[in-house]
């Protein structure tokens, strides 16, 4: 019965671990300001081409997405392989964009509109046609201001040759 | 009666919560790209007046069905590659050709006759297939961006050498939420100024159906 009794040797003293939910939490916390809830879900395949000469599109408000790209594999049987368009939730047809931009623009104050943007983000496997016919569709309903989505990067390099 | 002390909450499952939502979090995070190339599209009515621009100050790109790049300005016709683009373009836009009345203050270029006469005049025109991939068109309009960048770059750095930066720097400033009005002010002033220094005169025509 001695007082001081020879700790047994070996075992390791557990770790703390008291401070995970801090350090859990301000992961957490971190993640839920730098998220931004999609607006939309992607029915489409959506890899966007490289550039470097990009500029910000700084007002979020004051953009309106149009995407396009070949359905994805869930949708693949139902729509096919061609790139189509998608407006908001669902697939839509070149003919739509005109009705898009008008709710668009209505669900915007009026003194907003001429500042209004469109923002293509369209798959870098699509072809011009569809391009084409989205921007003829835009001039129609004179909605000029475009952006090309880009990601950053070297726009030689993402070409495949 | 004894005073029962409350029994304490055990919070040993708040880990597991929190994992719980940050995996959530995780998982629903897309990191938006909000960023890209601005471009302006031309208004829909028909002017009925034909401009009349002189061959030499029209660069004329056409991308065809197999993402090929046909140059064709100051009368010769040339494949060229993607990569090549930019310095011809700046070559062509900088060649100041121009005499008298036309004639280009600042240009740096060759002076060559049979090309681009000044900033002004010079037109850079792109025409497209309908097959043509969109990765090749934006690679296109990337490097025409970049040509003209790189012309409002120095051109800015001459006119304002005491302000120690470049055009795309400024422009950014100016974009910038953390700038005051006042700079701001200041800045759109020269920004523009380089803007009619150096117009983006930049044309699309329809693409060729086929």
């Amino acid at each position: 019965m001695s007082k001081f009794k020879k700790k047994k040797g070996g075992e390791m003293p557990a770790v703390n671990t008291a401070s995970l939910p801090d350090i859990v939490f301000m992961l957490l916390f971190f993640f839920m300001v730098a998220t931004v809830m999609r607006q939309n879900t992607l029915m489409i395949e959506n890899k966007l081409p490289q550039a470097d000469q990009i500029e910000k599109l700084d007002k979020k408000s004051l953009v309106m997405y149009i995407y396009a790209g070949k359905p994805s594999t869930n949708y693949k049987s139902q729509y096919g392989n061609e790139a189509r368009i998608q407006l908001n939730d669902k697939f839509a047809d070149v003919s739509d964009i005109a009705a898009f931009i008008a709710a668009e623009r209505a669900a915007k104050r009026e003194e907003e509109v001429p500042f209004l943007t469109t923002a293509l983000k369209v798959d870098s496997d699509a072809n011009m046609g569809l391009v084409t016919d989205i921007k003829q569709e835009l001039r129609k309903v004179n909605a000029l201001k475009i952006n090309y989505t880009t990601r950053k990067g070297n726009a030689l390099e993402g070409l495949k040759k | 009666m004894a005073k029962r002390a409350a029994p304490e909450v055990n919070a040993g499952s708040m880990a597991d919560i929190a994992f719980l939502l940050l995996i959530f979090f995780l998982v629903t995070t897309t990191i938006e790209t909000d960023s890209g190339l601005n471009r302006k599209l031309p208004p829909m009515e028909e002017s009925d007046e034909d401009v009349i621009i002189k061959e030499k100050n029209i660069f004329q790109l056409e991308v065809n069905r197999k993402n090929q790049l046909f140059l064709k300005t100051g009368g010769e016709e040339k494949i060229i590659e993607i990569k090549d683009l930019r310095e011809s373009a700046v070559t062509f836009l900088d060649n100041g050709g121009g005499t008298g009345d036309s004639a280009c203050k600042y240009c740096q270029g060759k002076k060559n006759p049979r090309s681009s006469d000044n900033f002004d005049k010079a037109i850079i025109s792109l025409q497209n297939d309908r097959a043509t991939e969109y990765d090749t068109y934006i690679a296109v309009q990337n490097e025409i961006i970049a040509a003209y960048n790189e012309l409002r770059n120095r051109e800015f750095k001459r006119a304002f050498p005491t302000l120690d930066m470049n055009f795309v720097e400024a422009e950014n400033a100016y974009g910038d939420a953390r700038t005051t009005p006042a700079t701001k002010a200041k800045l759109k002033e020269k920004l523009e100024q380089i803007k009619t220094l150096v117009p983006q005169k930049f044309s699309e025509a329809e693409p060729k159906s086929n």
